[in-house]
């Protein structure tokens, strides 16, 4: 059934930019670190994207949109890391200062209009033979390139975080900074790797956005992926394989309004688009004390303050 | 344990293993070490010791890179050092046991002891390293055991070996008996003399003066952040230590003062029958307790850490409820906790609100700010409080100007009882008198008042009767130290 | 230290803060190739430049802005991480909507008032998810509130587009409410609503009661150190935060209530511009202070203000003062850490400690060492 492979390949294609939002904000949640931010990040990243696209072509823009990523995730490490602000309040300003700075440059850049500057997409890359496979095909083996990237992502994540020792020293941080720094790590030094790496991702998650997806720019285009990408982390239980399952949950939920449409069903989508917030809320609750989130999350590490 | 005499032990005479030459470390204007020196040489057992509050855990905290000196100088096997974070000291060769241990408990023993490695990530082989020195040193452990399932004792060790799997050369061990059982504690001391004879050098922060002459080769004293004595174990005594310790002005602490009996013949205020209560984690601490405290008298708990003291008194302060038996308490209980930072004081907040705190649970509509004013005023005239005014934050005030303070709030209703912990800890000399005197004048005025004081001698000090904690239960063996001490330990005279 | 001293103190570092983030808008403004006079000159009269400007841009968009403001301060005040305003907010006006289409317009201003309490009640109740999940299963209020303002979102498109549609079923939007159910308008030809007078006597209350009242106090001291006040005050701290987090909630759901009666007359999707975000930087400009709230929500509604009339006269995107606001909450955290650094050099100035003030951000915050 032709619907159901596009249903699915449409899953697929809304899960990508969120799994790799949330696969970095899993490595900053995990050293104890939330960047409510995240939603700026990607937005700079769909800007960045665009504009680079029509420099260096859209495999090099995903690059240069991870990069303005990690810029904007560099201004959250300095204020909530490194002054030791309120982790929140910081991510609140990060994503304010995000939607505003594209919203002004896009205007600057490319008119007041704001007339719709459209970038070519990348292309599907289809694995031979397996992309023909009936109804998963196309979803599993026929996707751009950031697919692939968040894919392979999920992998090499856990394995970082499991079996290195900057990845043991994530976790510790995010658990007992005091505990981590007696065993001879900087604490603010490991948080800040993980958010720099979170801002990468959330920078690439908003060049995918517009450079797999969209082809263009609009102001406020992430639209609250950068919250989701923080429920899915939470949903996901803090663990990059629960947050690839998480995201293709968000992705299938958010792919339902396209199959309604093309079955002509004329059932209210936003019930679908709330539904998973609603269960990971309801996981969040039910996991109680079992999946718990780092113990220091959201800490204001003050590391050298003594007795 | 017979220590083997002096002849047998390596003492080169080359450099020593550690050099701390006189540091300096301010805190504001408090002054936690003013030139302090410490020595250690290879293969010694080296007791640093000191009054609570006289810089010794400062001074290791700089050994290890935790801190850093205001002035002086680090010297590591003759050369001069520069320890900024915890990683320089390990690679010098220094590792440290805190007090509070530094473990991350939702993790195992194996992933706490790579953690901060360098070398190749492969938790298979350290679990082997692992088993290999628990074997040598008999301090074993279970590599895929999980830190919160472990027993404090088992978490020591892993602290050890976290140490000796970084090739720690000098150990220093802050107050290590302190959470042990008897056992437990002559076991470690036991390996500490074995590491140092195998030419290792152990820093051993310690407070049981017998303990530490058994044990130690060297001993130095700190009072007042300098270093005030520096010998062979066996050049001193109990008594000269105390006194090093303690400063020549003894008055100042009357730790020897004999104390008149103070028959109480009061009022019962404070009555547990089979009480049974538990921690924070539902583990039962006290199972069956029952006891009475009378109208003026202090009434001294002793106990080791951990054996539910901590637990018997917040059922006594009625901030705990029993989970068996009854409790009969007066309507108000006075209860100055340990922590008074966390557990008794809201630092950003003023003088006047902290007084006001006191039976917030039970106030309705306005706040009467102006008569709490006057209070605060008054408690801060009675209780020779130093602060600026009563609108200053607590944060501003010296720690026994807090403690007096706390004191003071919990006193100024004249409750029918009172329950302290640890009253004096971190307090100096002056500011201890004058917890104790206020102590005093609380019984004097019919208040029966409970004590606890992780200090055995403090407990002693102030107590007209002493009630032993152990084994869940609680018992009166008079006021003999060496019986209250073997009580404590659960064992028979 | 004289009072006057403190005072000057307290609004050192706010003005500090709103000057930095404007000479940060202007160096923005110079770097994209705009004319900073002209465009200043667009913000001041857009936000200032005449009566009718203040009272209907203006005053208009700070009220929303105090309501969610003074829900943020409360709930930080009691050490509760409440970023839901926007959702409870959000809440308020659906519910408010709801009772104003169905009630009969000849109740009036006794409509009015049911359809704010509808809001208060809705706007509470929506935060009091959040509460009972943070209370029964320990889910931390960040995360949850986050979720519930994204549910709430997904709601009103629902609600616009089903139940509370209008009439002729084509608009993603509710039906006018009746003019009678309206709030009255204060001065003739302005859009300034009695709304902007609840929400200033919800200022000076909600400042009376954290400061004068037995509750207020128990709020204000759990918020500060919880432990303490359980142990030393006795006080049910659990019970506390959650009445916080629900009052929190309703002040937001009362925001959202005045702005569906008082302005929008109806509910539609994109009702709030991010008042609940914004109102983060509300509450931390007037560090938690409720009646210093009044002077900083007026302070963001001249910039939202601002805005619009820069991109409308100076051609200057709106996104800019996003900017600035953004900077202002970013400079505020960072004198924050300068101001604890400076504390010796300050006491040379005045001569004494700094002053007792609250910290711009909840201690809730684990301390490791």
């Amino acid at each position: 059934m032709n619907t159901l492979a596009d249903f699915l390949d449409a899953s697929v294609r809304s899960a990508t930019p969120l799994l790799l939002a949330a696969i970095g904000e899993t490595v900053s949640e995990r050293s104890g670190v939330i960047n409510v931010g995240l939603e700026g990040t990607i937005i700079v990243g769909c800007l960045a994207g665009l504009a680079a696209a029509t420099v260096v072509g859209p495999t090099g823009a995903l690059v240069v949109a991870g990069m303005a990523g990690l810029a904007l995730a560099l201004v959250f490490a300095v204020v909530a890391i490194w002054i030791g602000a309120d982790q929140i309040i910081t991510g609140t300003a990060i994503t304010m200062l995000g939607l505003g700075l594209t919203g002004t440059l896009y205007r600057v850049l490319y008119g007041d209009s704001g007339s719709a500057l459209s970038t070519p997409t990348l292309a599907p890359l289809g694995i031979p033979l397996l992309q023909d496979l009936p109804l998963i095909g196309h979803a599993l083996f026929r996707q751009p390139l950031p697919a692939y990237l968040a894919t392979a992502l999920v992998p090499a994540v856990w394995w970082w975080l499991n079996r290195t020792h900057s990845g043991l020293a994530i976790r510790a941080t995010g658990e007992n900074p005091a505990a981590a720094r007696s065993s001879g790590i900087s604490p603010r030094r490991v948080q800040t790797i993980a958010v720099l790496f979170g801002g990468l991702c959330g920078g690439l998650a908003g060049g995918t956005l517009v450079l797999a997806q969209v082809g263009t720019f609009a102001e406020g285009m992430s639209a609250g992926r950068g919250f989701i990408a923080i429920a899915i982390v939470a949903l996901g239980r803090w663990s990059p394989v629960g947050a690839a399952m998480a995201a293709l949950f968000f992705g299938m939920a958010s792919a339902l309004q396209f199959l309604f449409q093309a079955l002509d069903l004329n059932l209210p989508y936003q019930i679908f688009l709330a539904l998973p917030y609603l269960l990971t809320l309801l996981a969040l609750a039910l996991a109680k004390g079992r999946y718990r989130a780092p113990a220091a999350l959201g800490a204001r590490v003050r590391v050298v303050e003594l007795a | 344990m017979v220590i083997p005499s002096g002849t047998n032990r390596t003492v080169t005479t080359a450099a020593p293993r550690l050099a701390l030459t006189a540091i300096s470390r301010h805190f504001g204007q408090v002054t936690a070490l003013d030139g302090a020196t410490l020595t250690a040489a290879r293969g010694e057992v080296h007791a640093l010791l000191g009054e609570n509050g006289a810089g010794k855990s400062t001074l290791m905290k700089i050994a290890f890179g935790l801190d850093q000196p205001d002035a002086g100088t680090i010297d590591v096997d003759g050369r001069r050092s520069v320890i900024r974070t915890p990683r320089d000291a390990m690679a010098l060769g220094i590792g440290m046991v805190q007090q509070h241990f530094a473990l991350v408990d939702p993790m195992t023993v194996v992933e706490n002891v790579a953690l901060g490695g360098i070398d190749r990530f492969d938790l298979a082989a350290t679990a082997a390293r692992i088993r290999r020195l628990g074997a040598e040193s008999g301090l074993a452990l279970d590599p895929d055991a999980r830190v919160s399932s472990l027993s404090v004792g088992a978490q020591q060790r892993l602290e050890i070996i976290k140490a000796l799997a970084r090739n720690a050369q000098v150990l220093i061990l802050d107050e290590p008996t302190a959470v042990l059982s008897p056992t437990e504690a002559k076991d470690l001391l036991d390996w500490t003399r074995r590491f140092a004879d195998a030419g290792g050098t152990v820093i051993l922060i310690a407070h049981k003066l017998r303990e530490i002459l058994r044990i130690a080769d060297r001993v130095t004293v700190l009072r007042r952040g300098k270093t005030v004595l520096t010998a062979a174990a066996s050049d001193v005594t109990e008594l000269l230590l105390a006194e090093a310790m303690l400063g020549a002005t003894r008055t100042a602490a009357p730790v020897s003062q004999a104390k008149a009996p103070h028959a109480s013949d009061g009022q019962p205020v404070l009555a547990l029958v089979n009480v049974a209560a538990m921690d924070d984690f539902g583990v039962a601490r006290i199972t069956n307790a029952t006891l009475t405290v009378h109208g003026g008298e202090i009434v001294g708990i002793a106990a080791i850490e951990g054996a539910g003291q901590r637990e018997l008194l917040r059922v006594l302060a009625g901030r705990l409820a029993p989970s068996q038996g009854t409790a009969t308490l007066p309507d108000a209980v006075g209860f100055v906790p340990e922590d008074r930072h966390r557990d008794a004081l809201v630092l950003d907040a003023t003088l006047t609100e902290n007084l006001a705190l006191r039976g917030a649970a039970r106030r309705r509509g306005l706040m009467p700010w102006k008569t709490l004013d006057d209070s605060t005023q008054a408690l801060l005239r009675d209780r020779d409080v130093r602060a600026a005014n009563e609108h200053v934050a607590v944060r501003t005030l010296s720690g026994g100007n807090q403690q007096k303070f706390v004191l003071g709030r919990e006193l100024a209703a004249t409750p029918a009882a009172l329950v302290i912990e640890n009253p004096t800890r971190g307090l100096d000399i002056r500011a201890t008198a004058d917890v104790h005197a206020a102590l005093r004048a609380a019984r004097d005025a019919g208040t029966a008042v409970v004590v606890y004081s992780s200090d055995l001698d403090e407990v002693l000090l102030l107590a007209d009767r002493v009630l032993v904690v152990a084994a869940g239960g609680v018992r009166d063996v008079g006021t003999d130290r060496d019986t209250v001490g073997l009580a404590m330990l659960d064992a028979s005279p | 230290m004289p009072a006057s001293m403190r005072v000057t103190r307290l609004l050192l570092e706010p003005v500090l803060a709103i000057m930095l983030s404007l000479v940060a808008l202007a160096v923005l403004l110079a770097v994209s190739g705009y004319s900073v006079p002209a465009a200043l000159s667009a913000l001041w009269h857009g936000a200032f430049g005449s009566w009718a400007v203040l009272a209907s841009g203006t005053l208009v968009r700070a009220t929303p802005l105090l309501f969610a403001g003074l829900a943020v301060a409360v709930a930080f005040r009691a050490g509760i991480l409440n970023i839901g305003a926007e959702g409870q907010l959000l809440a308020g006006a659906a519910a408010a909507t709801a009772v104003a289409v169905t009630v009969s317009p000849q109740l009036g201003l006794a409509g009015a008032g049911l359809a704010l309490v509808a809001g208060v009640a809705a706007g509470g109740l929506w935060a009091g998810i959040a509460a009972f999940l943070r209370q029964q299963f320990g889910v931390l209020e960040v995360i949850s509130t986050i979720m519930l303002n994204v549910i709430m979102l997904h709601l009103t498109g629902l609600l616009v587009r089903g139940p509370l549609q209008e009439p002729t079923a084509t608009f993603p939007q509710s039906a006018l409410i009746d003019q009678a159910l309206r709030l009255p308008r204060l001065v003739p030809g302005t859009r300034l609503h009695a709304g902007v007078v609840l929400a200033v006597c919800s200022a000076l209350l909600v400042w009376w009661f954290l400061r004068s009242t037995a509750r207020g106090f128990r709020l204000r001291m759990t918020g500060a150190n919880p432990r303490a006040a359980a142990s030393a005050g006795g006080i049910h701290v659990a019970r506390v935060a959650t009445s916080a987090f629900i009052a929190s909630g309703a002040i937001a759901g009362l925001g959202g209530a005045v702005e569906v009666t008082g302005v929008t007359f109806a509910l539609y999707e994109n009702l709030s511009p991010g008042y609940g975000y914004t109102a983060i930087a509300v509450a931390l400009l007037a560090r938690l202070n409720p009646m210093a709230a009044i002077g900083s929500a007026v302070v963001f509604g001249a910039l939202e203000a601002g805005a619009a009339a820069m991109q409308r006269d100076a051609q200057v995107p709106a996104g800019m003062v996003g900017v600035a606001e953004a900077c202002v909450i970013l400079v505020l955290l960072a004198s924050e850490w300068i101001g604890a650094r400076a504390g010796r050099i300050s006491t040379l100035f005045w001569g004494g400690p700094p002053p007792t003030q609250h910290s711009v951000t909840p201690s809730a915050a684990v301390d490791p060492a």
